[in-house]
Formats: C-alpha cells, sequence, structure tokens
C-alpha cells in the first residue's frame, strides 16, 4: 500500500502494523495482523481475555520484538520501522507513549515529579549532560520552568493541580490512572497507547476519561490507540474499531459497522443458538435502543 | 508487670505467650549446644581438643526466652494502641528531612569547628578524619544504592582503583596528591563506566553478586600482580598533601619552604593531621553538594524514577543503561577520590584495605543511615566507626553487631533508620492552604 | 593424560561439594526468587558442628569410623538445619513483602553476623583435623605419575550420588515436594489452595541447609581444615554454579557445581593457583550477561 492510497477520505495514516506476527514457543499470540491507526483518530482494540491486545501493544511499544510483520509509524513525512528499534528510542524518537495495564506510576516520587520525568529527554539536553544543570545556567532554568508549565497544564486536565505534590503511589486509584494518562502526554506524544484506562473505574469516572480522550484528540491532534473492555467508554469514543480473538483479527472497521458484525457476535457469545442474546450484553455491545 | 499486661489486653494470651518463649528457647538451646556449648581448643602438639561451656548455653537461653516473652508484650501493646499512629522513627525521619539545612548548618559547624574544640587531642582530629572518610564513601555509595536502586557490593574496588591510581602515578611519574586528584577520580569512573556496560542490564540482585565478583577480581589482581602492584605488599612512600605546594614537614627536601615556615610558625605535626581533616571534610562536602544539586537536575530524577519503576522508564523514553551508568560512574568517582586521599593519609597501601567486608561496611552506613538521606550516612558514619573505639572488647563484637544491626534494621524499618524523601521540586510551598479545587486553575 | 585423569577425580570431588550448595541456592531462589547469601555461612557451620562431633566422638571413645561417621552426618545435618530454619524465621521471613533489596541486604547482615559469630564463639584460627578415611586405590600409573583416588573421594561421590537420588525423589512424588513445586509456580495461588506456604518455606531452607551440612562435612574431611571464613568464598562458587546451571533447575544445579569442580581443578592444574578464584568470577559474570538463564534454565519473559 502507498500512502496516497492509506489516505483516504484526507485522513493520514499515522501506524501502519502489516502482517504482524507474534510467537511465544509453541504458542501464537498475534497472527497476521494488518490495520492502520489514523492521526486524529481514536483506534479501540477490543476482544475477549487472551485474544492477544496486550501483545499487539507489547509490539508497538518496543517491549516485544515482533515475530515478524512490520511497523510502520509516519511521522513529520518520514517514517520510521518500530520492530527495528529498541524500546525506549521508540518512545523517545517515534514519539509513541503508553500506559500499563496494571499502573505503573513511580510510586514514591510525587505527581508533579512523575510528569517531569516524562520530560527527561528534552531537559536533559538542556540540562548539557548536567553541567548547565549543575552551574544553574539561565537556558536550563527556562528549560525547567517550560517543564513545570506543561506539567501544571497536564495536572489541571486531569484534575490533579491541588495534590501535584502528594506522593503518587498515594492517590486513589482512579486518580493514579489520570496521572498515568497526563505522564504519557507530557512525553509529547503522537502517538498514546491506553492498556485498559477505564478498568477500574466507576462509572462517573468513565465517562470524565472519555471527555478527556476526546479533549486529547481535538486539542493535541495525535492518534489515540486503546484496549478496553468497557463497551460504553470504546463505543463512545472510538472512530475505528479492531476487534481480535485468538490472535486473529476478526472484524476492522467503524463502531457500527464492528457491531453488527457476525464474526464480533459470536466471539463475544459463542454460537448462537437462539436469536435473542441477554439484554444486558446487548446493551453492553451498544445493541441496545 | 508485663504478664499482667498481656493479661489485661487478651485473655488467655499469657499460656500463649509462655508457650511461644519456650519454644524460641528451646530452638536457642538447640542452636547453642554444639557451637556455644563446645568449643574447639588447641589442646596442645597440633591437635584439637573440646572445651564445654553449657553456663554460657543456660545464659543464652534465659536471654531468648526473656527477650521473647519482652517482645510479645511490646508488640501487643503496639496493637492497643491506633494503626494510624506514626511511629517515632518515621516521626523523627519526617522531621529530619524537614530541617535538613538547619541540621546541615550545624553539622557543619560542628566539623569545622572540631579541631579547635579543647579535648581535640591528635587521635580525636585523626578519628574524626577516618569518620569522613566512611561518610563520603557513604554518601558516594549513596547515588548508586540510595539514589538508582543498584545494589553494588563491589564499591570498595572503585576505592581501590582510586588509590592505586594515585600510588602508581606517584611512583612513576612523581604525581603529587593534588595532581593525582582529579585523575584518580576519572579512573575511577571510567573503570566504573567499563565494568557497568556490560553489567548493569542484569536484574537487581544478579547486579549484586556480580559486583561483589568484581571486587573480588581486583583484590586478588592487585594481590598477585606483582610487579605493578607490589602484591601483597603494596605500595609505599606516597607523598602526603601539600598546602599549595608547601609540605607539612619540619624541614623540606630540598630546602626550600615549609608550611610552618613559611606562615612563621612552630612545626608541629599536627599541622599535618589538621590538614587531612579539612581536605576531607572539603571533599566530603563537595561530595555532598553535587548529589544533593544533581538529585533536583532530569538524571537525578530519572535516577529515582529507575529504583521505583524500570519498565515505565523505558516506555517514557528514557535510556535505562545511560541513566544507570551515569549514577555508577558518579558513584565510583567519589569513590575514587576518597581512595586517592586514603593513600594519601596512610602513605601506604596494600590490598588487604580494599576486601568485601569494606564493601560491606560502606553499604551497611547507607542502609542503616535510611537509603537516600544524606544526614542518616553521617549518623551511621559515626556510630560504626566510633563503637570499635570504645574499648578493645567491643571491636570484637563489632562486626557481630554490623551483622545484627543490619538485620534488626531491615525488619523494623525496610527503607532505613531517618527514610523520608523530600520531592526534589513543589508546585505549591509547603502548608499553603491547597489551592482550588481541580479545574479551577489558578 | 594422568595428570588429566588426577584432576578430573579432584575436579568431580570438589564440585560434588559445590553442587550440594548450588542446591540450597537454587531451591530458595525457586521458591522466593532471592538470594540466600547467609547460605555459605551454613555450610560453614556444618564444617564446625562436623568437626566438633567428631572431636566428642573421639573423646567419648568411638573407635569405629564408620560409626563415628554416620553419627557425625546425621548430629550435623541435624544442628545445621536448625540454623538453616532460624536463619528463615528470623531474617527472611518478616521481610517476604518488602521491596526487592530488603531481604538481600538481610541476608548480607545475616552472612557476616554468623561468620562473627562463629569466629568469636571458636577462634579466628584454622582447626586442623587429622585425616580420618585414609588409603585409596591407585587407578593407573604411567610415566612416574600415578592417579589416585581416594576411599574418601570414592565416599564423597556416593554420598552425593545417594543424596541425590533421594531428593530427586523427595520432590517428584512427595507431598511436600509437590507444595513446594506448588509454591515455586505461584505463593499467593498455592497459599489459597491450602499449601501452607510458611511450613514450605521453612522446609525448603532446611533441606539446602542439611545438603550444605553435608558439604561441610565432605570439605572438613577432604581439607582437613576448617576457619569461620569459608563460607564466603564458597558461597560464591557455589552460587555461579547454580547461575551457571539455570537458577531454580536441581539438575541445572548439580550440573553447574561439578563443571566450576572441574574449571577450578583445571585452571589450577594447568595455568595458575593464584588466579584460580578469577576464574570463577569471570565465569559467573560471562554467564549472566551472555546467558543468565543458565545451560539449563526457563527462559525468564517480562510480564508487562
Amino acid at each position: 500500500m502507498t500512502l496516497a492510497q492509506l489516505a483516504v477520505n484526507g485522513k493520514q495514516p499515522l501506524l501502519e502494523i502489516e502482517h504482524l506476527y507474534m510467537r511465544f514457543g509453541g504458542l501464537v499470540a498475534v497472527q497476521d495482523l494488518s490495520t492502520v491507526a489514523y492521526r486524529d483518530e481514536i483506534t479501540a482494540i477490543i476482544g475477549p481475555n487472551g485474544a492477544g491486545k496486550t501483545t499487539v501493544f507489547n509490539c508497538i511499544t518496543g517491549f516485544y520484538k515482533p515475530s515478524a510483520g512490520r511497523l510502520t509509524l509516519h511521522r513529520d513525512g518520514g517514517r520510521m520501522l518500530l520492530e527495528q528499534m529498541e524500546g525506549f528510542r521508540i518512545a523517545k524518537l517515534a514519539g509513541i507513549a503508553r500506559t500499563f495495564q496494571n499502573i505503573r506510576l513511580f510510586a514514591g516520587m510525587t505527581a508533579l515529579e512523575n510528569l517531569l520525568v516524562a520530560q527527561h529527554n528534552p531537559l536533559q539536553r538542556a540540562s548539557r549532560f548536567s553541567l548547565a544543570g549543575l552551574l544553574g545556567l539561565p537556558g536550563y532554568r527556562r528549560a525547567e520552568a517550560g517543564a513545570i508549565e506543561r506539567a501544571r497544564h497536564w495536572l489541571d486536565k486531569v484534575g490533579l493541580l491541588d495534590r501535584a505534590d502528594w506522593q503518587a503511589g498515594n492517590l486513589p486509584y482512579g486518580a493514579q490512572r489520570r496521572l498515568e494518562i497526563a505522564r504519557a502526554m507530557c512525553t509529547g506524544p503522537t502517538l498514546l497507547c491506553l492498556d485498559e484506562p477505564a478498568a477500574g473505574l466507576n462509572p462517573r469516572e468513565s465517562a470524565e476519561l472519555n471527555q478527556l480522550l476526546l479533549d486529547i484528540r481535538a486539542e493535541e491532534k495525535i492518534g489515540i490507540m486503546l484496549i478496553e473492555h468497557d463497551m460504553s467508554v470504546v463505543m463512545g469514543i472510538s472512530d475505528h474499531i479492531v476487534v481480535l480473538d485468538y490472535g486473529r483479527k476478526i472484524a476492522d472497521g467503524t463502531p457500527e459497522a464492528v457491531r453488527s458484525d457476525p464474526n464480533v457476535i459470536k466471539a463475544y457469545l459463542g454460537e448462537a443458538e437462539e436469536e435473542e442474546m441477554p439484554e444486558i450484553v446487548a446493551s453492553d455491545l451498544g445493541l441496545a435502543g | 508487670m508485663a504478664v499482667q499486661a498481656i493479661a489485661a489486653a487478651r485473655p488467655g494470651a499469657v499460656p500463649s505467650a509462655l508457650k511461644e518463649a519456650g519454644l524460641a528457647a528451646l530452638v536457642a538451646f538447640v542452636l547453642a549446644l554444639p557451637l556455644v556449648g563446645l568449643q574447639t581448643v588447641d589442646s596442645g602438639g597440633g591437635a584439637l581438643g573440646i572445651a564445654t561451656h553449657f553456663d554460657r548455653v543456660a545464659y543464652g537461653v534465659a536471654a531468648v526466652f526473656l527477650g521473647r516473652l519482652a517482645l510479645i508484650f511490646w508488640r501487643g501493646r503496639r496493637q492497643s494502641r491506633p494503626a494510624d499512629a506514626p511511629s517515632v522513627m518515621a516521626r523523627v525521619s519526617e522531621l529530619s528531612a524537614r530541617f535538613s539545612l538547619p541540621i546541615a548548618v550545624v553539622g557543619i559547624a560542628l566539623a569545622i569547628g572540631l579541631p579547635f574544640m579543647p579535648f581535640a587531642s591528635r587521635y580525636v582530629v585523626d578519628l574524626g578524619t577516618t569518620v569522613l572518610i566512611y561518610v563520603m564513601l557513604g554518601w558516594g555509595l549513596n547515588v548508586v544504592v540510595g539514589l538508582a536502586g543498584l545494589l553494588d557490593l563491589g564499591y570498595v574496588a572503585f576505592y581501590a582503583v582510586g588509590a592505586y591510581s594515585f600510588g602508581l602515578l606517584a611512583r612513576t611519574f612523581g604525581f603529587g596528591f593534588w595532581e593525582a586528584l582529579p585523575l584518580a577520580g576519572a579512573f575511577a569512573a571510567s573503570f566504573g563506566i567499563i565494568l557497568g556496560f556490560p553489567v548493569l542490564r542484569l536484574r537487581g540482585d544478579y547486579l549484586a553478586i556480580v559486583t561483589l565478583g568484581f571486587g573480588e577480581i581486583i583484590r586478588i589482581v592487585l594481590t598477585n600482580w606483582s610487579n605493578v602492584t607490589g602484591g601483597p605488599n603494596g605500595i609505599g612512600n606516597i607523598p602526603r598533601p601539600t598546602f599549595f605546594g608547601l609540605p607539612f614537614e619540619r624541614n623540606a627536601p630540598h630546602g626550600g619552604l615549609t608550611f610552618s615556615k613559611f606562615f612563621g610558625i612552630d612545626f608541629t605535626p599536627d599541622h599535618r593531621v589538621w590538614a587531612l581533616y579539612f581536605i576531607i571534610l572539603m571533599l566530603a562536602l563537595l561530595t555532598n553538594f553535587f548529589t544533593l544539586r544533581i538529585r533536583r537536575l532530569p538524571v537525578g530524577r530519572a535516577w529515582e524514577a529507575l529504583r521505583e519503576d524500570e519498565v515505565a522508564c523505558r516506555a517514557l523514553g528514557i535510556n535505562a543503561t545511560n541513566v544507570k551508568l551515569s549514577a555508577f560512574a558518579i558513584g565510583a568517582m567519589f569513590g575514587g577520590f576518597a581512595g586517592c586521599f586514603f593513600g594519601a593519609r596512610q602513605g601506604f597501601i596494600s590490598p588487604e584495605s580494599f576486601n568485601f567486608i569494606q564493601s560491606a561496611i560502606i553499604l551497611a552506613i547507607v542502609v542503616l543511615g535510611g537509603m537516600g538521606s544524606q544526614t542518616g550516612v553521617v549518623l551511621a558514619a559515626l556510630v560504626l566507626v566510633c563503637i570499635p573505639e570504645l574499648g578493645r572488647d567491643l571491636a570484637d563484637f563489632r562486626m557481630l553487631a554490623f551483622g545484627a544491626a543490619m538485620v534488626g534494621i531491615m525488619i523494623w524499618r525496610p527503607r532505613g533508620l531517618l527514610a523520608h524523601r523530600a520531592p526534589t521540586v513543589r508546585l505549591h510551598r509547603r502548608g499553603d492552604p491547597v489551592p482550588a479545587p481541580a479545574g479551577a486553575a489558578p | 593424560m594422568a595428570y588429566f585423569l588426577q584432576q578430573l577425580i579432584n575436579g568431580l570431588t570438589l564440585g560434588s561439594i559445590y553442587g550440594l550448595i548450588a542446591i540450597g541456592y537454587t531451591m530458595v531462589y525457586g521458591i522466593i526468587g532471592m538470594i540466600n547469601f547467609a547460605h555459605g555461612e551454613i555450610y560453614m557451620i556444618g564444617a564446625f558442628v562436623t568437626i566438633i562431633s567428631l572431636l566428642v566422638l573421639a573423646s567419648a571413645g568411638v573407635t569405629s569410623i564408620p560409626v563415628a561417621l554416620v553419627l557425625t552426618l546425621i548430629v550435623t545435618m541435624f544442628f545445621t538445619s536448625a540454623y538453616g530454619w532460624t536463619v528463615e524465621r528470623i531474617a527472611y521471613r518478616p521481610l517476604r513483602a518488602s521491596h526487592k533489596l530488603a531481604p538481600l541486604i538481610s541476608a548480607i547482615g545475616m552472612s557476616i553476623f554468623l561468620q562473627n559469630y562463629v569466629q568469636l564463639l571458636q577462634g579466628a584460627r584454622g582447626k586442623p583435623l587429622p585425616p580420618i578415611v585414609t588409603g585409596g586405590f591407585t587407578l593407573m600409573d604411567s610415566g612416574g605419575f600415578s592417579v589416585h583416588l581416594s576411599y574418601l573421594q570414592l565416599f564423597i561421590f556416593l554420598l552425593t550420588v545417594a543424596l541425590m537420588a533421594g531428593f530427586s525423589t523427595l520432590i517428584a512424588s512427595t507431598p511436600l515436594g509437590r507444595a513446594q513445586r506448588a509454591c515455586e509456580q505461584d505463593l499467593g495461588m498455592a497459599a489459597l489452595l491450602g499449601v501452607d506456604v510458611d511450613r514450605t518455606i521453612s522446609l525448603t531452607f532446611v533441606m539446602g541447609a542439611a545438603l550444605a551440612a553435608v558439604a561441610g562435612l565432605m570439605v572438613t574431611l577432604y581439607w582437613g581444615v576448617v576457619d569461620f571464613f569459608i563460607g564466603f568464598l564458597a558461597g560464591v562458587k557455589a552460587f555461579t554454579a547454580a547461575v551457571l546451571g539455570g537458577v531454580g533447575s536441581l539438575p541445572g544445579a548439580m550440573l553447574g557445581g561439578l563443571l566450576i569442580g572441574l574449571i577450578e581443578a583445571f585452571w589450577s592444574g594447568y595455568f595458575s593457583v593464584q588466579y584460580k578464584d578469577v576464574s570463577v568470577f569471570a565465569i559467573l559474570v560471562l554467564v549472566l550477561i551472555f546467558r543468565p538463564t543458565g545451560l539449563l534454565g526457563k527462559p525468564e519473559v517480562e510480564k508487562v
């Protein structure tokens, strides 16, 4: 596929996944996955437990080396082959930031410090191997003030400004999830990967999360990929949904197209023996009404 | 009284406490019987005999029985306290972190004033120098263990590299202390990078064992590479530090000026002791200042972040290997400075001074003080260095108490005595009323 | 050739001793994921209990060497296991839920404590023991160099093989072994399913200490002298053996022990005695860098 072909309807591709395979010994966790995530769009990856969703994320963010396949990121007119890059460089150069299913904050450090660590690379450059920093030169001081300002902006966005100096580990669960997203945003990403951001949130918090993600898409003009089980989040905000089952892609398209896809219904509910699906499941899938 | 208190707290607790203490005493008896009760002694002619000390076993068992009872009593009392009341030590460490500036000022004033105190004999100043060497080593290792969370069991290797760098530079090229000092630090730092590069990707406990191995390799090489290092005999005649080129001697070697002649004061060997004291004080303060400052820089925050979660660091684009290497190299550099000073102070170095026990002592200072706490290091170094000076009898028990304290403090406070982390940066000033709730940005 | 054979026999003897200590490291690591730094001292205590027991038996008038050896073996295993049990109970159990460096530091403290405890009680000087098991076979004679297999070496081989066989059976087919393997997979889940985790871990330490005690007995008879410091080096070497074989694998520990023994024997036999310890440390570093899972270990997949 050429870039021109991909850029349908004026949408710009951000991440192309082509024939991705990931094997662990005999187990094939991801099998021949191809899809595209676009800039300014929210792409959701859904599927039953063990479908290989987190594995896809780990391949994209460099924690696993794919067994085969190509991951191309388009940034500033250039392209980067992620499968050939070392883990930390994917975050640093390609600008892919992520959060984790089991929150991984720097629990002993404050919320503000967490956000400053996320800006390590630009700050480290400004501190010139720490020399400018040690001497307290104005260039570094400006950079640090800028970094704190950026952290303040994101703390405000996620509603944690008043708790900026709290130890991250002492924050309540929902706040930790939001802080992790703020931390990822502080790296200035082009693609934000969220691994089950709504897990463990109450309905109100999860509605706030929806709004936060929509705001990020609108204001930052970046792509968002998310793995989620909460269908109210997935159906409410996604522009594009990829459905995995046993490591294979079984559907790929708009929320409307996916929710009526027979393969998807079969994967979630098993072979339908009766016509009617239980109401609660239907509402979860967004079929009700 | 203890028994009554337990009985008051929980009916039926007394028999169970007695049973528990009895069991502990039984275990103590089994443990003590062969090693305490029976002592292998030289019975003449190189053959061994056995001496019995069953009285010691009895004392030991009784002590364990009573100690166990006391512990149960103490725990019972602690449980009756409200659960959220912070422990005394947690309060103390928080206060020590809050008032770190006044504590530092008073501490530095005391350290500077020490040689001028009425009781400051040559012996006291010399002891102060030893304490400061360990303080400096503790502060250096604190960068690696306390901030970056890398357990280094071979820190003494860098100390040795610094000392031998100076020894060899002085013997081969006639370098003096001040010329050799930066080079010794640089050599030790490069050594840290060379050693660190292949091993820093290992997980924490593997890293500990590998660094221990490196420490031992260096010691064995120093012992056996005789034509360079002098082997077990070491290197002697290492030049003493000078005061801007003025030696602290009665007569300069080539008829030049000496410190006492230049200032027109009477010569006394105390001048050199004093000079050494102030040099190490300066070096230690430099280490402290540097560490406090770098902790607030990006690289310092990255060290701490790495200690907390390496995976998250990688996801944020931080090159973990480089960050670890920088911690390793900086820690090694301070070890090298301290080693160079050690060589200049002793005038003689040999591999004996750089064994694993030294690494363990430095580590103990960091750990006991509280990982990451600068004040804690000073406290621990003072205690550990001064204990054996209290008396020769106690000195025999020093290492025993040392090991026991390491275990005890880990169990009591797994993060060290004064383990209270002060944030490197604040958005709101401490004590400010919390600003308007989220959403209403200032 | 004869020289080679002799080094082979010496190396295998040393390797058996290292292997027995290494099993203690590997089992503890497998079950609670920590390096029991004090394990070398447990072995040193085993050596001291051996000497004390032999001396007591001699002064009690036991003259038959086999009887004295069997009694000493039992006595040593019992008392040394008590030390292993106590170390776990005091220094590691309270720290099981703590951050990862705490138990390791506690273990180092315990190691320093035990070393000085024995030094204070028994003295710093080496304790010599006259050879008890003497004699042997001369296997080969060539060019004035005879290859010798002493009865003691034979005893060490046979005892090691017997212990390994018994031990593998224990792990493979008893409820205790099952509980141990369950704890190795998942401590929390095993507890939920009714395995007494504390007891299983305690028994693991007891078994490791018992094997270290046997190693201590062997080394006392083999070298004929022990001091309070032997645990440090032997501990590091045995740990290297455990890592070389693959931490967590019992056959790996034995294989690693034999390899380390052989490397040490051949290194001293052919290169230099001075640097024989460097060779072991160098292997440790190389294995950890290039094959951290060891020869028989399972690869670890990082969970994100």
